[in-house]
């Protein structure tokens, strides 16, 4: 038997398969087959790995007969975004920069997914080494948003939200690192989690501002995202920065109910530039977390104007630096003729790298420049601080706090391309919590008259990502809107 | 009065070791002069008393043991390289007049 993909969870298709409902094999000729038909149209697959799936596949089934265990995820077919190195398949970050390089070694995080029995069915499109928000800075093609092909799904994650939207994996990982998961989750109607700063390890991440790349999980539903979260989280003797305390138990929060939680609504997340449609519908779910049992509380958080100026002024200088790396030496593009080292770097640079990371690398070297750093770079991690404080005083009077994710839902393709900065003040919701490293997750919680999905976004304190995960499994348990499902594009 | 212009661009550009074409200087210039303007918004907040905050969660730099592990071999580290010769990456020559490619 193959059972429905379209709007299946990955918690019911692993149980299934566990329990010989039905074969890995046949869940995965049922996706592979729905993104050879789909995903032409959506964008969201850089590379479809048919016979690495097929192979693994059939092994999961093999143990399944012979009554082996095969792992909390075994046999579910995934996808990762193509930031994620993996032994033997061309990652390239969403840039021509790395267009041919062929890691010889595998990512922490998918790693731990094919050791737990995940199947990965390719590399997932994105925005240029994690840069945008739109997922236009892809050097490849853009995504469309599955509910308005006209639409963006958001980014920089924008074709592992969109690929769960679709029902053309049952789960994906992505990175979030101003709101990169959170984003396309909310534009796209799927739950994304950016858990706590080192809860997941960043080995094998190709990086873009190491202080704020957070490797996480996108999933249909709560449960889907924690069963993911559980699997990838945990220390890692190969990332320095990786948190040794143990993994909380995700799953079984987002079915523990929320009563008694504080809810903090901090003031500054219901300000001018939210859509009305979206300022309803984020009320409308703090009334139902309210009445589910919550108390909600007023909070503030001061600085939150600074977030995203100090955002831009922090990834750019990370980003010109962690970007050094690509000089046509070791691996990804070469100029074809360069008469000096000089030259080499300048020009395989000049070719190899798309507008957004130029202008990052323009305006991260300018802020990092002698003369300047004090004035930029300096001044920004001082408000980082402040910012971070504000978090930590704020959980002080409540469990999480719940606000939009994004202050209007998907934009049209193009709508923003031209206008950089426009594009950056999008962010106002998201850029805070990698700032301060706390986890924060996105969920669906309504849809606009044009039928555009919503998202809300609930913040917890830093490895707080059972309170997150208790507050957003008992909304989804109340309301329905995380069932209704985009069309398939015809 | 411009927060920065063509020049200052070209020159932030030579730093990081990226050419660009005259129009990406024009449309640079003018991109990041209004990104500037937002992002002084920052200056005006008074932070004599805060400390810098490098890292989100505070952590010990961690040590281990110095022990030889299996690391990638030679082919494996150049299976990527444009251009190879032997056991090395092949570059330009860096200083004229002592041989090399």
């Amino acid at each position: 038997m193959v059972p429905d993909v379209r709007g299946a969870s990955l918690t019911a298709l692993a149980e299934g398969v566990a329990a010989g409902k039905w074969k890995s094999r046949d869940l995965v000729e049922t996706y592979l087959d729905r993104i050879g038909r789909l995903d032409p149209k959506l964008g969201c697959f850089l590379l479809v790995d048919h016979e690495g799936a097929r192979r693994a596949a059939d092994a999961v089934d093999r143990k399944i007969a012979a009554g082996e265990a095969v792992g909390p995820l075994g046999g579910v077919p995934i996808g990762l975004k193509d930031i994620y190195v993996t032994r033997g398949i061309e990652t390239t970050a969403g840039s021509k920069i790395l267009k041919g390089f062929i890691p010889p070694y595998e990512s922490t995080a998918s790693g731990r997914l094919a050791a737990a029995g995940a199947i990965s069915l390719g590399k997932i499109n994105m925005d240029e080494f994690a840069m945008g928000s739109s997922n236009e800075n892809s050097a490849f093609h853009p995504v469309h948003n599955p509910w308005d092909l006209e639409r963006v799904p958001g980014g920089s994650s924008g074709g592992s939200a969109a690929a769960v939207a679709a029902s053309l994996c049952a789960g994906t990982l992505g990175t979030d690192t101003g709101g990169s998961i959170r984003q396309p989750a909310s534009l796209c109607g799927v739950v994304g989690v950016k858990p706590t700063y080192g809860r997941v390890s960043r080995y094998g991440v190709i990086a873009f501002a190491s202080s704020l790349d957070h490797p996480g999980p996108f999933g249909r539903t709560v449960e889907d995202a924690a069963a993911l979260l559980e699997v990838i989280a945990g220390h890692d003797p190969m990332d320095s920065t990786s948190i040794p305390q143990p993994v909380g138990r995700y799953r079984q929060a987002s079915k523990a109910g929320l009563a008694g939680m504080r809810v903090g609504v901090p003031r500054e997340y219901f300000g001018a530039g939210m859509a009305p449609e979206v300022e309803a519908a984020v009320r409308a779910a703090l009334d139902e977390i309210g009445r589910a049992g919550a108390n909600l509380v007023p909070v503030s958080l001061p600085h939150t104007e600074y977030a995203i100026a100090t955002y831009y002024l922090i990834c750019t200088a990370e980003a010109s630096s962690n970007l050094a790396r690509y000089d046509g030496v070791r691996y990804g593009h070469r100029t074809a003729e360069a008469g000096t080292l000089e030259e080499l770097y300048a020009k395989t640079r000049g070719e190899g790298f798309g507008a957004e990371p130029k202008r990052r690398i323009v305006l991260g070297t300018y802020v990092l420049r002698a003369g300047y750093y004090e004035a930029y770079y300096g001044k920004a991690l001082r408000v980082r601080r402040l910012i971070a404080d504000d978090f930590e005083a704020a959980f002080e009077k409540c469990d999480v706090l719940v606000t939009p994710t994004s202050p209007t839902p998907a934009f049209k393709l193009g709508e923003r391309a031209a206008d950089p900065l426009q594009m950056y003040l999008a962010d106002i919701y998201t850029v805070a919590p990698p700032l301060a490293g706390v986890p924060a997750l996105s969920q669906c919680c309504g849809f606009t008259g044009a039928g555009l999905p919503i998202g809300l976004q609930t913040i917890g304190p830093p490895l707080g990502e059972e309170a997150v995960f208790r507050i957003a499994g008992a909304y989804e348990a109340r309301t329905e809107w995380h069932k209704r499902l985009p069309k398939d594009p015809a | 009065m411009p927060r920065i212009n063509p020049e200052e661009v070209r020159e932030i550009a030579a730093l990081a070791r990226l050419r660009l074409d005259e129009a990406e200087v024009e449309r640079l210039t003018h991109e990041l002069d209004g990104i500037l303007g937002y992002i002084e918004t920052v200056k005006g907040l008074d932070t004599a008393n805060v400390s810098p905050m490098t890292h989100a969660v505070p952590f010990d730099c961690p040590t281990r043991p110095d022990q030889v592990r299996q690391s990638l071999t030679i082919d494996e580290a150049l299976q990527n390289a444009p251009r190879r010769r032997e056991n090395v990456f092949e570059v330009p020559r860096i200083v004229p007049g002592t041989g090399g490619a």
